[in-house]
C-alpha cells in the first residue's frame, strides 16, 4: 500500500523555494517575492513576540517550580541524620502543576519548564507522557532512557560507550537507577573539578532528579502507585521530585491514588495562569497595538475567538489561526506588500507598479475617498500615478495615526466601561475592540446605556477611572493627547476642589442626622421624604454637572476616534476580513458538506436537471444520492432486494419508459452495478454496514432522515 | 440617584442615604410594572404560539443555536462549497420508526416525475403527512431534548417565585396567590436580580390567564408544561421504539430469489465502464476549481500546516495529480489506505528503508518513530511529501495508528496531505493529536466514483472473485518452508475432497497429525502445532472447536480459489 516515490537525482537538489508558491495567481504576478518576505518577517516577529509573552506569564509559576525544587531535597543535600527528616523523607516532594484543559498548550509549557529546570536546577529531567507507559515496565525503561541520555548531553562524548552499554544490559531496575545515580554524582564530585565548579553554579552536587508526568490523569493507576511506592523505597539514595500535570483538578490525585499511596506524597499545588487570560494578553499585544502593522478585521476576529471558548481554550490555535489569517492576507491581497512598518511602506510605494495603482484605484475604500475629492483632484488621482503615490502615503500615514490613536482611546473607553455594573460593553478588552471593529459604537445600544451608567458613577469612581485615563494617554509617546491630557486633569482638579468643598458640607448633614438618630422611625421618614422632594426640584449639584461634563467629553473622544476601521481608506491593506476562508479551513464540518452533497448536489454541480426545491431532490441526481435517499427511508435494517429494486424504479424511470415495459423484477446489469457501486460507497462512507441479522440486509448506521 | 446595584460585584460598604433606599424600594417595582407593560402583547403571542404546539422554548432553543451558528461566522457569505444553510439539527435528527413500503412508495415517487424535481405531494399521499416525526419542522437533536427537559424542570421552579413581589405584583389570580404559598419558602434565597427576571415572567404569565376566558382552568404554565410532556414523551416513545431490539419489519426476499447472479469485481468494472459517468462537466469543472488550489496548499504545506481534504467523492485523482503536477521534483510517499492490509508499520517501514535507506530492523513502531524522527531532526536538508489516500480507512483510523501518524506529522519537514471520507473521521482525534496535525481542512467534493476505495471491500454484493485471496496464498507459501507448504496442501486436498460435504466441519487436529506424520512432514504435534500458529498468524487456516471438544482445522477460502491455488503449486513443483 505504500509507494514511495523519488526523483532522479539530478531533478533532486533543485529544492523548491517556498516563495515560488507564493503567488501562482495570474492577475498579481509582481512582487510576490517582496510579499512573502513580508508575510515571512512579520509572522516571525510576531511568533517571537508570542513566545515572549507566554515567558513571561510563565515566570512566576516557574520561579515557584524552582524554589519548591530547591526546598525539597535540601535534606538530602546536607546529609543531616535526624529523625524528623528521616521520616520526612520518606515522602516524595511532588509538585502538582494544574495547568486547565487546554491539553494543546501544555506541550509548550513543559518544554520551557524542563528548559528552566535544566538550567537552575538538575539536569536530569525525565518527561513521561501516559502514552509510553502502558506498563511499569515501559515507564521504567523510558525514564532511564531519558536520564541517562541527558547525561550524555551534558557530559563529553568519552562516557557514551559506557552508557550506552549500561543502557543495553543493565535490566531496568532502581537499584541500576541508584548505581548510576551514584556514579554519575561521584563522577562530577572527584573526576573532573573543572567541570564540578562550572555546573556546581548551577547545579548542586547532587541534583535532585525531576519526573514529569506530563498527563497525569491518562496514566494507569497501577503504573503509578507502583512506581510511587517503588521510588519512595528508594528515596534516600535516589534524590526524586514528581511534576504532576494536571488537566482538570487537583482532586484527581486522590481519586487516583489510595491514601496508603498519596501519603506517600508530599504534594504542592501550583496553579498555572488561566488561558483565558494568556489569550487577552496576546491579544492586548498583539492586535490592540499599533507595532504590527496587521490587522484582523471584526468577523475574523470573533470567529478566532469563538473557537477559543466553543471549543479548546488553547492559545496556540488561536495563534494558529491568527498565523493563518498572515498567511491567506498575504497570499491573496496583492496590495498586501504595503502592510508593513510605515517608513518602508512609504518607499514601497514609490516603487509601486502601474499595475498596483491601478489596484489601488480599485479598492472600494479608495473609490470613496476619490468621490469625496474635488473633481479636479478626482482626474489626478485616477490619472497621475505620481501623485496617486503621494496621496497613498499621506494616506497610510493617517492610518498609522488613527491606530495610535485608536488603540488609546479604546483603553481609555474600557477603563470606563469596565467599571460599570453589569458590563454593557463587555468585560474583555477585546469585546469592546470587536464591537468598534463591528460598526460605530455610539450607535449601539449598548454605548447607549452605558453611557447612561456612567453618569451614575460615584465620585471615587470616577476619579479613579480618570486617573487611569491619563496615565494611558501619558504612557503614549504621541504629542496627539496632550491636550485631551490636560483637560483630564484639569477635570480631576476640579473634583479635587469639589471634595474640599463637599466635607464642609458633609459635616453639617452628619450632624443633622446624628440629631435624627434619635428621633423615631415615622418621623424619619417624613422629614427623608421630605429631604427627597426638594432634593428633586433642586439643580444638579456641582458634582453632577462636572460628571455630566466628563461623560460628555469621553462620548467626543470616543466619537472622534473610535471610528471603524473600514470607514477609513486604504483599510483593506492591512486588514484581513475574509472570516469564511478562515472557518473553513480551521473550524470545518465534513459531515455537513457530505449532507448537501448528498441531499443536495445541485449546490455542487451547477446543472438545470439537478435543480429542485425542498427537501426533495431531482431524480436524475448522481446514484449515491439517489440510493442515500432511498436508505432514509428505512429502519435499522434494509433490504437489499427492495432496495435495489427502488433504485432501479427511479433509474428506469429517468432512462425512458421503453425499457421498463418487459423488465418486471429481472433488473438490468448496468443497473445493478451502479447500484452496486452506490451501495458501497455508501458503506465506504460509514452509512451502512453489512449485517449479519438477516439474509441480504444492511444495517444502518445513522439515525433518522432528512 | 446613586444606586446600591452600581458597585460592580463585591462586597463594599458605601454610604446610602435613607431617602434613596426609600425611592429604591417605591420606585423600582413601579418602574418594572411600566416596563412589563411592553410585554402582554408578546406573550400573548407566543402563548397562541403554545396553542400550536410550537413552544417558544423551542423557537428560543433554535434561535440560540442560531446565535451560535452566526457566532461562529456560519452566516458570513461563503465562498464556496460547504451548505452552510444546513444546521446541525438537520443532519443529526432523530430516527423515526419506518414502514415497509416506504422506500418503494418513494421510490415510485421519484419515478413518477421523471426529469422533474419532486416535490413531496402532500394530497396524494396523506398517511405520509399525518406521520408527524417524518415532517420537517420537528427534528430536533438529542441535545435538544435535554435542554426542554432542563428548561421544564427550571419553568417549575421559576414559578415558585418570590412571595413578597407577587404581593407586590398584586396578582389577582387565585391560582397564582395559591401556589406562591407553597413556594413562599425558598423566596429569601433568591437574589436581587433574579426577581427582576421573575417579575417579567410572572407578568408574562398573568396576561395570557386573563386573556383567556374564564371557564379555562389549566394555567398556562401547566398547558405548556402538559404539551411539553407530551411531545417529549413522544420523542422518547419514539425513540426506544425505533430502537428496541424487536423484530425489524423488513420483506424477507433475497437476492437469491431474484434469480441474479453475483457479480464479480471484474465484471462489475466492465459493466460500471459502459455506464456513462453522469454530469462529467460538473465533475470537471469541480476538479479544476480544487486543481487551482495546489500551489496554496504547498505554500500551506510549507509553512507548517498539514492539510486534510473532505467532502463526497473520491479524492485519489484529486492527490493523484497533485503528485504528478506539484510533487516531481520531490521525495514523497503516496500510501493507499484504502488497501486491506496496510499498517503503520509498513508506512514507517518504508520511510526508514526507501527514504532514509536505512537497513536493519526495531522492536517496535514507536522505536522506528522515535529514529525517523532523530534523522529528520539532524538533517535539514530532508524533506519528505506524505500523501495518504483515506486517512480514515479501517486499518489507520486506530488510536495508536493515529498517534503515531499525528507524531510523524509534526516533524516540520514532513508535508502530509490526506483524505477522509468516512462521516465520523473527526473523531478519531482528540485535542492532543489535533494539534500535531495541524489540520487545515480543505472542502474538495469532487462526486467522482469510489473506485480504487472500494474495490478491495468485500462488498455485499460483489461475489468474491478470489483473485486477491489467491495471490496472498501463494505469496504467503512461497516464504516458508516446504514441510510447512506440504503440511498446508494436505489440508487443502482434505478439504477440496470433502467440498460436496456442506456440514464439513474441518480437518481435526489428531487426524492432521497423523497424516502429518505419514507424509513425514512432521516429527510431533509440537512442531505441527507451531506450523499451525504460523499459518493462524497469516490467516490462512481458521480452527474451531468441535461438538466433541476436538480442535478442526479449516482454510477460509473458497473451493475454487483452492482448486487455482492447488494446480498453480502443482506448476511451481
Amino acid at each position: 500500500g505504500c509507494f514511495v516515490f523519488k526523483p532522479s537525482p539530478k531533478k533532486r537538489r533543485v529544492s523548491q523555494k517556498t516563495v515560488n508558491h507564493f503567488g501562482e495567481r495570474k492577475d498579481d504576478s509582481e512582487d510576490t517575492e517582496l510579499r512573502y518576505v513580508t508575510c515571512q518577517s512579520l509572522w516571525n516577529e510576531i511568533k517571537l513576540e508570542t513566545e515572549q509573552i507566554q515567558e513571561d506569564l510563565n515566570k512566576q509559576l516557574f520561579d515557584n517550580l524552582v524554589s519548591f525544587l530547591r526546598r525539597s531535597h535540601s535534606e538530602f543535600q546536607e546529609k543531616t541524620t535526624e529523625w524528623t527528616c528521616q521520616m520526612k523523607s520518606r515522602e516524595i516532594p511532588t509538585a502538582a502543576l494544574v495547568l486547565g484543559v487546554n491539553v494543546t498548550d501544555h506541550d509548550l509549557t513543559f518544554r520551557s519548564l524542563s528548559e528552566v529546570l535544566q538550567n537552575n536546577i538538575t539536569p536530569y529531567i525525565a518527561l513521561l507522557e501516559a502514552k509510553d507507559c502502558p506498563g511499569i515496565k515501559n515507564l521504567m525503561q523510558k525514564l532511564m532512557g531519558q536520564l541517562m541520555n541527558c547525561y550524555i548531553d551534558v557530559d563529553s562524548l568519552e562516557d557514551e560507550d559506557y552508557v550506552q552499554v549500561s543502557q543495553n544490559r543493565i535490566r531496568c531496575s532502581m537499584s541500576s537507577l541508584i548505581n548510576w545515580y551514584e556514579s554519575v554524582t561521584k563522577k562530577t564530585d572527584s573526576e573532573t573539578p573543572r567541570k564540578r565548579r562550572s555546573s556546581s553554579s548551577r547545579h548542586w552536587q547532587s541534583p535532585p532528579v525531576v519526573v514529569i508526568l506530563k498527563d497525569m490523569e491518562s496514566f494507569t493507576t497501577k503504573v503509578l502507585q507502583d512506581f510511587i511506592v517503588i521510588s519512595s523505597q528508594h528515596i534516600r539514595e535516589f534524590p526524586l521530585v514528581l511534576i504532576f500535570g494536571i488537566a482538570t483538578s487537583p482532586m484527581i490525585i486522590h481519586s487516583l491514588l489510595p491514601h496508603s499511596v498519596s501519603s506517600l506524597l508530599c504534594i504542592e499545588l501550583f496553579q498555572s495562569l488561566s488561558s483565558k487570560e494568556h489569550l487577552s494578553t496576546i491579544i492586548d499585544k498583539l492586535l490592540l497595538t499599533a507595532r504590527f502593522p496587521f490587522k484582523l478585521g471584526e468577523k475574523v476576529l470573533q470567529v478566532l475567538i469563538n473557537i477559543f471558548l466553543y471549543h479548546d481554550f488553547s492559545v496556540q490555535n488561536f495563534i494558529k489561526g491568527f498565523q493563518l489569517c498572515i498567511v491567506e492576507h498575504f497570499y491573496s491581497q496583492p496590495l498586501s506588500i504595503l502592510c508593513c512598518q510605515l517608513v518602508d511602506a512609504k518607499k514601497r510605494v514609490n516603487s509601486l507598479s502601474h499595475n498596483q495603482c491601478e489596484n489601488i484605484r480599485r479598492l472600494p475604500s479608495f473609490r470613496r475617498y476619490v468621490e469625496s475629492q474635488a473633481s479636479e483632484k478626482q482626474i489626478a488621482l485616477l490619472t497621475t500615478d505620481s501623485y496617486l503615490k503621494e496621496i497613498i502615503q499621506k494616506l497610510l500615514e493617517d492610518l498609522q495615526v488613527y491606530h495610535e490613536n485608536y488603540v488609546l482611546v479604546l483603553r481609555c473607553l474600557h477603563v470606563f466601561t469596565s467599571s460599570l455594573p453589569k458590563y454593557p460593553l463587555g468585560k474583555q478588552i477585546r469585546e469592546l475592540h470587536c464591537a468598534c471593529l463591528e460598526n460605530q459604537v455610539w450607535e449601539t445600544e449598548e454605548y447607549e446605556s452605558s453611557l447612561q451608567l456612567a453618569r451614575m458613577l460615584n465620585k471615587s469612581d470616577l476619579v479613579t477611572v480618570l486617573q487611569q485615563c491619563v496615565e494611558i494617554f501619558v504612557s503614549s509617546s504621541g504629542k496627539e493627547f496632550d491636550k485631551t491630557i490636560e483637560k483630564l486633569k484639569e477635570f480631576l482638579t476640579q473634583f479635587q476642589k469639589l471634595e474640599d468643598a463637599f466635607q464642609e458640607r458633609d459635616v453639617s448633614v452628619s450632624s443633622q442626622k446624628e440629631l435624627q438618630k434619635k428621633t423615631d422611625l415615622y418621623h424619619l421618614q417624613k422629614t427623608l421624604l421630605e429631604l427627597k422632594e426638594s432634593r428633586r426640584s433642586k439643580k444638579l449639584t456641582k458634582f453632577e454637572m462636572l460628571r455630566f461634563e466628563v461623560v460628555d467629553y469621553i462620548d467626543s473622544l470616543v466619537r472622534n476616534y473610535l471610528v471603524p476601521a473600514d470607514r477609513k481608506t486604504l483599510h483593506e491593506i492591512v486588514y484581513f476580513n475574509t472570516a469564511s476562508v478562515l472557518r473553513e479551513h480551521l473550524n470545518a464540518a465534513p459531515r455537513i458538506a457530505l449532507h448537501t452533497a448528498l441531499n443536495n448536489p445541485y449546490w455542487y454541480l451547477k446543472n438545470q436537471a439537478l435543480k429542485s426545491d425542498g427537501g426533495s431532490i431531482s431524480n436524475k441526481a448522481p446514484d449515491i444520492c439517489i440510493v442515500y435517499k432511498l436508505h432514509l427511508e428505512c429502519g435499522r435494517l434494509i433490504n437489499l432486494v427492495d432496495w435495489l429494486e427502488a433504485f432501479s424504479t427511479v433509474v428506469m424511470a429517468v432512462e425512458g419508459p421503453n425499457a421498463d415495459a418487459a423488465s418486471s423484477d429481472q433488473v438490468d446489469d448496468v443497473i445493478h452495478a451502479r447500484f452496486i457501486r452506490a451501495v458501497s460507497e455508501l458503506e465506504l462512507l460509514g452509512f451502512i454496514k453489512p449485517s449479519k441479522q438477516k439474509t441480504d440486509h444492511v444495517a444502518r448506521l445513522t439515525w433518522g432522515g432528512c | 440617584m446613586s444606586q446600591p446595584e452600581g458597585k460592580g460585584g463585591g462586597l463594599r460598604v458605601k454610604f446610602v442615604p435613607d431617602e434613596d433606599v426609600l425611592k429604591h424600594i417605591a420606585d423600582n417595582p413601579g418602574i418594572k410594572v411600566r416596563k412589563d407593560k411592553i410585554q402582554p402583547t408578546v406573550s400573548v403571542k407566543t402563548f397562541v404560539k403554545k396553542l400550536e404546539n410550537i413552544s417558544d422554548d423551542e423557537a428560543q432553543e433554535i434561535l440560540e443555536e442560531k446565535k451560535y451558528v452566526a457566532a461562529l461566522g456560519m452566516c458570513a457569505q461563503d465562498s464556496m462549497g460547504n451548505g452552510s444553510s444546513v444546521s446541525g439539527g438537520e443532519v443529526y435528527s432523530f430516527q423515526t420508526p419506518k414502514r415497509a413500503s416506504k422506500m418503494a412508495e418513494l421510490a415510485s415517487e421519484l419515478a413518477q416525475t421523471p426529469g422533474q424535481s419532486v416535490a413531496p405531494d402532500h394530497s396524494k399521499c396523506p398517511e405520509k403527512t399525518a406521520k408527524t416525526p417524518q415532517s420537517s419542522s420537528n427534528y430536533m437533536f438529542l441535545m435538544h431534548v435535554f435542554s426542554l427537559l432542563l428548561q421544564s424542570k427550571r419553568k417549575e421552579f421559576v414559578s415558585t417565585t418570590p412571595y413578597r413581589l407577587r404581593k407586590r405584583l398584586a396578582a389577582p389570580d387565585p391560582y397564582l396567590e395559591s401556589e406562591s404559598e407553597y413556594s413562599a419558602s425558598c423566596s429569601e434565597e433568591e437574589d436581587e436580580e433574579d426577581q427582576k427576571e421573575v417579575s417579567t415572567v410572572l407578568s408574562g404569565q398573568k396576561t395570557p390567564a386573563k386573556a383567556m376566558t374564564a371557564s379555562t382552568p389549566p394555567p398556562r404554565n401547566t398547558l405548556a408544561k402538559k404539551i411539553k410532556e407530551n411531545k417529549m414523551s413522544n420523542l422518547v416513545e419514539e425513540y426506544f421504539e425505533a430502537h428496541s431490539s424487536s423484530k425489524v419489519l423488513t420483506s424477507d426476499r433475497t437476492l437469491q430469489k431474484l434469480r441474479k447472479r453475483r457479480l464479480d469485481q471484474q465484471t462489475l468494472h466492465d459493466l460500471l465502464k459502459k455506464a456513462p459517468l453522469a454530469y462529467a462537466a460538473e465533475i470537471k469543472e469541480l476538479n479544476q476549481q480544487h486543481e487551482s488550489l495546489f500551489s496554496k496548499w504547498m505554500l500551506q504545506l510549507h509553512l507548517g500546516f498539514n492539510i486534510v481534504l473532505y467532502g463526497l467523492g473520491s479524492k485519489r485523482d484529486l492527490l493523484e495529480k497533485f503528485r504528478t503536477s506539484v510533487l516531481q521534483d520531490s521525495v514523497h510517499l503516496v500510501v493507499n489506505g484504502y488497501f486491506p492490509s496496510i499498517t503503520v508499520r509498513s508506512i514507517l517501514s518504508s520511510i526508514t528503508e526507501e527514504v532514509l535507506d536505512h537497513i536493519g530492523t526495531f522492536r517496535s513502531p514507536l522505536d522506528q518513530l522515535e529514529f525517523i524522527i532523530k534523522r529528520f531532526k539532524e538533517d535539514s536538508s530532508l524533506e519528505l511529501y506524505v500523501l495518504i489516500h483515506n486517512l480514515d480507512s479501517q486499518m489507520l483510523r486506530g488510536e495508536r495508528s493515529q498517534q503515531i501518524l499525528a507524531q510523524l506529522s509534526s516533524l516540520p519537514s514532513i508535508y502530509l496531505i490526506a483524505s477522509v471520507d468516512h462521516i465520523n473521521a473527526p473523531l478519531m482525534w482528540d485535542q492532543a493529536k489535533l494539534s500535531l496535525y495541524n489540520w487545515l481542512w480543505y472542502e474538495t467534493t469532487t462526486f467522482s466514483p469510489y473506485v480504487e476505495e472500494t474495490s478491495y471491500e468485500n462488498s455485499l454484493l460483489v461475489q468474491q472473485s478470489g483473485s486477491l485471496a489467491l495471490s496472498s496464498l501463494t505469496h504467503v507459501l512461497r516464504s516458508l518452508t516446504l514441510n510447512a507448504r506440504g503440511i498446508f496442501r494436505l489440508l487443502a486436498q482434505y478439504q477440496l475432497e470433502n467440498k460436496d460435504n456442506t456440514s464439513y466441519p474441518g480437518l481435526s487436529f489428531q487426524d492432521f497429525y497423523q497424516q502429518c506424520r505419514e507424509a513425514f512432514l512432521v516429527n510431533s504435534d509440537l512442531t505441527l502445532r507451531a506450523q499451525l500458529t504460523e499459518f493462524r498468524d497469516h490467516k490462512l487456516i481458521r480452527t474451531k472447536r468441535g461438538a466433541d471438544g476436538a480442535e478442526y482445522l479449516l482454510i477460509p477460502v473458497d473451493d475454487s480459489t483452492l482448486t487455482d491455488f492447488l494446480e498453480k503449486e502443482d506448476e511451481d513443483v
